[in-house]
């Protein structure tokens, strides 16, 4: 191991160490949730960016793979009764096929044409569950929060670490992505796909890998959220705003470096918190769309291309 | 039978109208190569200002549409002026300016709803209620005007661009800049003119939108698929072909409204869509 990786893991493990610590002090039960939506939000915007910032395909499907990770742990739930590790497993699975179904798209569909197509497939999904009544329809499910809550005071305590969890792993997997050999192939079929299929670079290996993870990513995201608000319909499970939120963030952070979605989606997700809580919840949303278009005008390159 | 042939028509009134959303995005997204997502939003704001003025002042619907496209057309310039500085002179036009115009999309609709809330919204004219019918196939007038209304501003739209100079100059930038600048027109001005003119065009369909139903900010999430697909279906910029696609996605989403279930429309043009551009992404009447 490097010098680097060791300093990153123990930065990882002081982060989860902390987030533990912090169950057993703070008996605020809202900041848990605020802090589970952020870390939502943040593996969100870490998958976006796998395929979005290191590849350069841009997905505004987004939403439909959260949704599909919420709707497969609703479906296991209610049909086998599995627990909540199995239904992450379940979500990661159904998301990651479907990814790597969008990775087989992009043979075909370069730039625009691709970002349309992840969208008009979001909304295809989003028509089937709003007909199936199984999970709900479009009236929507409800669920119940299980009783078990391992040795941690309340539900959402636990939620909240487990979160943790899943946002370190998935930012150590993207770190890896992007530093590894397999991600200055990416970075050649962002800069020039045609250039990097000629030097040699499997293309399109890089762009399954790429696409699966990332849909792996967002099915991880999504399927604990059914048990985190226990109220699910297709209206906020393919809501827009999770499709802008996991865009606007890297873009907001910097595409090109691992570490730009984190301080996105850290940055916007808390800003997000203190506005809903403080002014009220749609303001937040617009602020988003306004901070994206500025973003993207004023500052392509995002905080960490500032920084450089 | 009754039904079947009560849908097709309706489908026809319906994809007539299509046409008339889709004709700004045939424009911008098949002429002038910029991604404008954000096109069914203006059309929800089109209706938003019509449904203000005709509640204010009881103009008609439509009037007050074709009043407002001067108004829409300034901002459509506007917004391809910042679009042009930020985004295409530094050359990342395509998906910066797309997360431009997603972004743009999205605070039209929140602006929306902060304001007006998520009710839905109405207009009154006196043709409104009234139907007329033909042996057993009956044809609401909120239906019928925006049928003709709409297939004026298409087929407007397509003579202005295959008539006039501007309208070639239109075609031209499309194909061929430097040629375009040789001949000592500012292919800047052109597609600034040409993205206003489409923007201007939001600002009719926006009318007849609310003339046919009650609206609300999100209904515009669902155009963009009715608009993307019956632009890549028609060939990217074709307006005939557009004409064409427009008639079809109508005809097959009340079909599919009717004999399915109305819950299952939205599917349709994004179906459509998603296998227009895995099959055959140069749509039906495509230049290679």
């Amino acid at each position: 191991m490097k010098r680097a990786d060791i300093v990153f893991s123990a930065i990882l493990a002081a982060v989860f160490l902390s987030g533990l610590g912090l169950t057993e002090v703070m008996k605020n039960e809202y900041y848990f949730n605020a802090m589970y939506v952020v870390l939502q939000a943040t593996i969100m915007a870490v998958a976006w960016n796998i395929l979005g910032g290191f590849t350069g395909y841009v997905n505004f499907g987004s939403a439909g793979f959260f949704a599909i990770g919420a709707y497969t742990s609703i479906v296991l739930d209610k049909a086998f009764g599995l627990p909540l590790p199995f239904l992450i497993l379940g979500g990661a699975t159904v998301c990651g096929a479907l990814g790597l179904g969008v990775g087989y798209l992009t043979l075909r569909l370069k730039g625009v044409y691709f970002a349309i197509a992840t969208l008009a497939m979001a909304i295809v999904f989003e028509t089937f569950i709003n007909n199936w009544s199984y999970v709900g329809g479009a009236r929507g499910v409800y669920l119940l929060t299980p009783e078990k809550h391992l040795w941690f005071d309340s539900y959402i305590q636990m939620l909240f670490v487990l979160m943790l969890a899943l946002a370190l792993a998935c930012i150590a997997v993207s770190r890896f992505l992007n530093s590894s050999r397999l991600g200055r192939g990416l970075a050649a079929i962002r800069d020039d796909e045609v250039a990097a299929e000629c030097a040699g670079v499997p293309t399109l290996r890089l762009k399954l890998i790429s696409a699966t993870v990332m849909g792996a990513m967002m099915g991880i995201a999504g399927a604990p959220y059914p048990f985190f608000v226990t109220f699910v319909d297709p209206l906020s499970a393919f809501s827009l705003f999770v499709a802008v939120n996991s865009i606007a963030m890297p873009m907001i952070g910097g595409t090109a470096h691992w570490l730009g979605p984190v301080i996105g989606a850290l940055l916007v997700g808390t800003a997000q918190e203190i506005i809903t809580v403080n002014v009220s919840s749609e303001l937040n949303v617009l602020l988003v769309g306004i901070m994206l278009v500025v973003f993207i005008t004023l500052a392509p390159q995002g905080i960490v291309g500032l920084a450089q | 039978m009754d039904l079947f042939s009560n849908a097709i028509v309706a489908g026809i009134l319906l994809g007539a109208f299509y046409a008339a959303v889709a004709v700004g995005l045939a424009i911008t997204f098949g002429q002038l190569d910029i991604v404008n997502i954000a096109h069914p939003a203006f059309v929800i704001a089109g209706s938003y200002c019509t449904w203000i003025i005709n509640t204010r002042l009881g103009l008609d619907p439509v009037l007050i549409g074709v009043l407002l496209t001067p108004i829409f057309f300034v901002v459509g310039a506007g917004i391809y002026r910042i679009y042009y500085a930020a985004f295409e002179r530094t050359g990342q036009e395509s998906l910066s300016g797309l997360a431009f115009f997603f972004g743009m999309m999205f605070i039209i609709e929140v602006v929306l709803i902060l304001v007006y809330g998520v009710d839905y919204r109405l207009v009154s004219a006196g043709y409104i209620g009234g139907t007329i019918e033909f042996g057993y196939v009956g044809i609401p007038f909120r239906m019928l005007v925006p049928c003709v209304v709409a297939a004026a501003v298409t087929v407007g739209v397509w003579l202005y661009l295959s008539r006039t100079f501007t309208g070639r100059a239109i075609l031209a930038v499309a194909q061929d800049r430097l040629a375009l600048q040789l001949m000592g027109a500012d292919p800047v001005r052109i597609k600034q003119f040409a993205f206003g003119l489409a923007i201007a065009t939001t600002a009719i369909a926006g009318s007849l939108l609310i003339i046919i139903g009650p609206v609300e900010p999100s209904v515009g999430r669902v155009y963009i698929g009715r608009a993307f697909a019956i632009v890549v279906l028609g060939g990217m910029g074709s307006i005939p072909g557009m004409i064409v696609a427009a008639l079809i996605l109508g005809v097959v989403e009340t079909l599919v409204g009717t004999f399915m279930g109305p819950s299952w429309a939205p599917a349709v043009a994004f179906g459509v869509l998603l296998l227009t551009l895995a099959i055959r992404p140069t749509g039906l009447f495509g230049r290679q």
